[in-house]
């Protein structure tokens, strides 16, 4: 077809071949639009729909089981926007409030690892922008193939070095997250970024285009050519082989420094009390931004799209409305304000155009030149796509076979001699290893109020600098425990990020999101996304924490192979006072360890079962929601009272782990008495949840704390010296009599800080 | 009366340590003053602080585009004149680029963003934002920056040493690749400093490594008084 096809045409001519299955539509999906409109699409509509209904916007093979989250969510009185606007928001006290998700980028970043994972940073603060906050830090979840394979490289400088440029330069401290390698990943990198905003409450603003007459003014960069189908072709399909370069053209491109000026400029605007209503152009791009808008007002909407400022004037209609170009907003403008925004908009040197303008109709005009190409109720693009129920079916003879092969085959070092060598093969691997390498990359100071940052267990950033309150943000998503059974490995997660969170001091308040997964086409993908949604939902429930927004991203899978499920789980909790935050770190000799909970032989799907084994099979350890809830409650006590100066969890690589990261912040040593209730290799190695170890100068008066409350309590050792050591008196378990080894610092740290530059360096 | 000085901090389309830097000022006691880079008007500030960031973008070199601003070309003069300047990290960079400061920062020899908390020698403690210092004082003083090696000809490093123009050294490891791990220099007067560690990002143990950083702040305020 030639030439601008428009509602007239489309009227005129109504028996067109249309390219609708190029564009990611099913024939079903087709039908529903000629239904809908009652005539067939024009291009520019059949492209509307093609992006908006997408998986990636529309959440058709998710939406049934995300209603679970907001059908019977745990009720908390700070939640002031719950799911489904652009983030949720929670209330933290001081009239301030706080917003936060997570979102991934993984199917551009696999295409072109480092504009994929910046524009991956960009949309999600504009997210939190939209919202009416000030972004105050990012975090992300990284997940990559096996740590020497040969394409591991370029993904990992690419992404690492895409989250710190954009990042770094828009002036947003990196506070935390965590990098993961498995071969699982190889073809289907992720990229999870996460952001969060502070807001003075009457600063809220929603994403609605209300009142007739009021003007439509599109905000920041100019409109190109970059990531048109980036929602449609690119993240919501399967990669097949070598096919990746040519939808290079479907990722795109970011600019921090427009950014940077949009946030500032912005801020402005709410402040001033200038917009009714706003949006981030992200994923679909206009075609996104005008039907939601649109959607939720009161009204319709009139664009007149060639006023859009093009990067390239041979722009077609229907590319403008889908392109993906960045640092973009949509303000809904009363008439009487139009000149102040524009003025305000000029100071910033942020472009801003009179695009159109809110409606008393119903529909969503949008004209070229005059000539009508779209014409349609806005709510069918944004609201009433497609939902699927699509089949879920648990692989049985698979899974069955999975869990049955558990690691109580494999041999399990005994001496002291083997578990040294062990511990320090374990801290090397890429598994385990440092992640200094990533995170010296990004700018963890600036803004000024980061309080911790990695490598502590949770980020803490202060809110103001006229009141001591802090947030905490801690991420995870531990795909292999999920892969086992994804229901307890999504509360398995979201268990680890609460716990990282209670242990700098806070209380776990709300729960974000990232549902990485296969094909949905795959019933046996749904099954796992079914039942690790249905765990999450019960999860936040029995821990009292809402899940106030998140993103699916689905087809994670090369060919027939689907990644791990990987639910990474964000939790956002508060901290009254930030100079009683709780670093992860040993801070002084002569400090009396503590281990909270309790281990049990637990190794299925664990650290050392992959590394030394190359293992996975069995099942993930316990849940224990009630105890987590009572470790937190505990370090929550302890923390307020001042009576702990560390505290770290135990999770991925055990008591050990935790051990060698704890000594190694500050350079604190420790030696460590182990009760010889299990084998020794148990006691270090074992995953078992609802763990902390804590540190303090007063065990006595701790104790009484946490006997209030109630939980397994273990004095394991004091903090001092050079080196680490750990020994076990003589008892039935082991085959020495009494079990003892010893490694300096300066082996530890060498072991754990060598294996990521030697890689990426 | 110390309370009156003036320590203005220029706001550049970009600059992301600005408000760190206010709030460095206010936290020695000085009246901190935001200055905007399209303003030919120095609000008569009795000092200046360029901050950290990325002014426009930095898309060209750093500090190239900023160095034609107008609140620059108001900078340039009265630094000739007198005025303490300092300029941190992309204040540096803007310094260099103006030729108040010579030789010029480029990228990292590791060719990737580095942030740390870096220690440093105090090379010179006379300079009008480090006398509150001691000369050889060892000092932790946070990092982030991608192009932060300086560089200049063997004639102007050979003259910076011999004039003592040296005031910050980074002590190994040098993060960046700098020429005789020179972190920070001064103008022959002592009056305009730059350096590419972050001191506005260590005057609080809650937020930084040290609150080292803001000797530096106190000595611009000491200078001015005395």
């Amino acid at each position: 077809m030639t030439g601008l096809d428009t509602v007239r045409d489309a009227e005129a001519q109504p028996e067109v071949d249309q390219p609708f299955a190029e564009l990611g539509l099913k024939d079903e999906e087709y039908r529903r639009i000629r239904e809908i409109l009652g005539r067939r699409p024009t291009d520019t509509e059949l492209a509307m729909y093609s992006v908006m209904w997408s998986e990636h916007c529309s959440y058709k093979s998710s939406k049934v089981h995300l209603r679970q989250f907001a059908d019977d969510p745990p009720r908390i009185d700070a939640m002031l926007v719950g799911i489904g606007e652009n983030a949720g928001v929670v209330d933290v006290g001081d009239g301030l409030a706080v917003t936060f998700k997570v979102e991934s980028h993984n199917h551009p970043s696999y295409v072109e690892p480092y504009q994929g994972a910046a524009t991956g940073v960009g949309g999600i603060v504009r997210d939190i922008l939209t919202m009416g906050a000030r972004p105050i830090a990012v975090m992300d979840s990284l997940r990559f193939g096996a740590a020497d394979a040969p394409d591991t490289k370029r993904l990992v400088r690419g992404v690492v070095s895409g989250v710190g440029g954009y990042g770094n330069c828009l002036g947003l401290p990196n506070i935390g997250g965590e990098v993961g390698f498995d071969p699982t990943y190889g073809g289907n990198p992720l990229v999870n970024a996460l952001s969060v905003g502070v807001l003075p409450h009457g600063r809220l603003q929603l994403a609605q285009a209300k009142g007739a007459g009021n003007q439509v003014v599109l905000l920041g960069a100019k409109t190109g050519r970059d990531g048109i189908g980036g929602v449609s072709v690119l993240a919501s399909a399967t990669f097949g082989d070598g096919e990746t370069p040519a939808k290079l053209p479907a990722v795109q491109v970011g600019d921090p420094f427009t950014e940077k000026l949009l946030i500032e400029c912005c801020l402005e605007l709410f402040d001033a009390d200038l917009v009714t209503g706003i949006q981030d152009l992200g994923g679909a791009g206009l075609s996104c931004a005008t039907s939601e808008t649109a959607g939720h007002g009161d009204g319709g909407m009139r664009i007149h799209l060639e006023r859009v400022p093009l990067r390239e004037a041979s722009m077609s209609p229907l590319e403008v409305l889908t392109s993906e170009s960045q640092e973009r907003m949509l303000a809904i403008v009363e008439p009487g304000k139009v000149d102040a925004v524009l003025a305000l908009c000029a100071r910033w040197g942020v472009l801003a155009t009179v695009i159109g303008e809110v409606t008393s109709g119903d529909r969503l005009v949008v004209t070229w030149h005059g000539q009508t190409v779209v014409d349609v109720p806005p709510g069918s693009l944004a609201d009433d796509g497609p939902v699927y129920h699509r089949p879920v079916v648990r692989p049985d003879a698979e899974q069955d076979a999975l869990n049955a092969a558990g690691t109580g085959d494999l041999p399990r070092p005994g001496g002291a001699d083997e578990l040294r060598a062990l511990l320090l093969r374990m801290i090397a691997s890429p598994e385990l290893c440092s992640r200094r390498w990533v995170t010296e990359q990004y700018d963890r100071y600036v803004l000024g109020g980061t309080v911790l940052a990695t490598p502590h267990d949770g980020g803490v950033v202060r809110l103001s600098e006229d009141s001591a309150r802090g947030i905490v943000l801690a991420l995870d998503g531990n795909g292999r425990f999920a892969r086992l059974d994804p229901y307890a490995g999504a509360q398995l997660n979201l268990a680890e990020s609460y716990r990282n969170v209670a242990c700098t001091g806070a209380t776990p308040l709300a729960v974000t999101d990232c549902l990485n997964f296969g094909s949905p086409e795959d019933p046996g993908v749904m099954w796992q996304f079914a039942e690790a949604t249905r765990g999450l939902a019960q999860a936040c429930r029995e821990l009292g924490t809402p899940v106030t927004g998140g993103n699916v991203s689905f087809y994670n899978q090369t060919g027939a192979t689907a990644i791990n499920p990987t639910p990474v789980i964000g939790v956002l909790g508060v901290i009254e006072d930030v100079s009683r935050r709780v670093p992860s770190g040993f801070v002084a000799p002569g400090r009396t360890i503590v281990l909270l909970g309790r281990t049990e032989d637990e190794l299925d799907g664990s650290a050392w079962a992959w590394v030394e084994h190359a293992h996975l099979g069995g099942r993930p350890p316990q849940v224990r929601l009630q105890d987590e809830r009572r470790l937190a409650e505990i370090l929550s006590r302890l923390a307020a009272r001042s009576l702990i100066d560390s505290a770290h969890d135990l999770s991925e690589g055990g008591l050990a782990q935790a051990l060698v990261e704890a000594v190694l912040v500050n350079d604190v040593g420790a030696t460590v008495d182990l009760e010889n209730n299990l084998p020794m290799f148990c006691e270090l190695f074992s995953e078992s949840t609802a763990r902390a170890i804590v540190t303090t100068s007063d065990p006595d008066a701790a104790f009484a704390v946490a006997e209030q409350v109630g939980y397994s309590w273990s004095e394991i050792g004091v903090t001092g010296g050079r080196s680490l050591v750990v020994q076990a008196a003589a008892g039935n378990h082991d085959p020495d009599s009494a079990m003892r080894f010893e490694i300096a610092l300066d082996a530890l740290r060498s072991a754990f800080e060598g294996t990521l530059p030697a890689l990426f360096g | 009366m110390v309370a009156s000085a003036r320590i203005g901090v220029v706001t550049f389309p970009g600059s992301l340590d600005d408000r760190d830097a206010l709030r460095a000022v206010a936290a020695a006691g000085a009246e901190p003053v935001s200055l905007w880079h399209g303003d030919r008007d120095l609000r008569a500030v009795d000092a200046v602080v360029l901050p950290g960031g990325f002014s426009y973008g930095d898309y060209l070199r750093g500090g190239a585009i900023a160095r034609f601003s107008p609140v620059v070309g108001e900078i340039v003069p009265a630094a000739a004149a007198g005025l303490p300047v300092l300029g941190i990290c992309n204040g540096f960079q803007i310094l260099c680029e103006a030729h108040l400061l010579p030789g010029a920062l480029v990228r990292n020899a590791g060719l990737r963003f580095v942030c740390r908390d870096q220690t440093l020698t105090v090379d010179n403690a006379k300079t009008a934002w480090t006398n509150s210092f001691v000369e050889g004082e060892q000092i932790l003083i946070p990092i982030k920056h991608g192009e932060g090696r300086y560089v200049a000809d063997p004639e102007t490093v050979d003259e910076l040493e011999r004039t003592g123009r040296v005031v910050f050294r980074y002590t190994d490891p040098n993060p960046n690749g700098a020429m005789n791990d020179i972190a920070g220099i001064t103008n022959e007067a002592g009056t305009v400093v730059g350096l590419m560690p972050h001191p506005e990002h260590a005057i609080d143990v809650l937020t930084g490594p040290s609150t080292h950083g803001l000797a530096m702040f106190s000595s611009a305020l000491a200078s001015l008084v005395s």
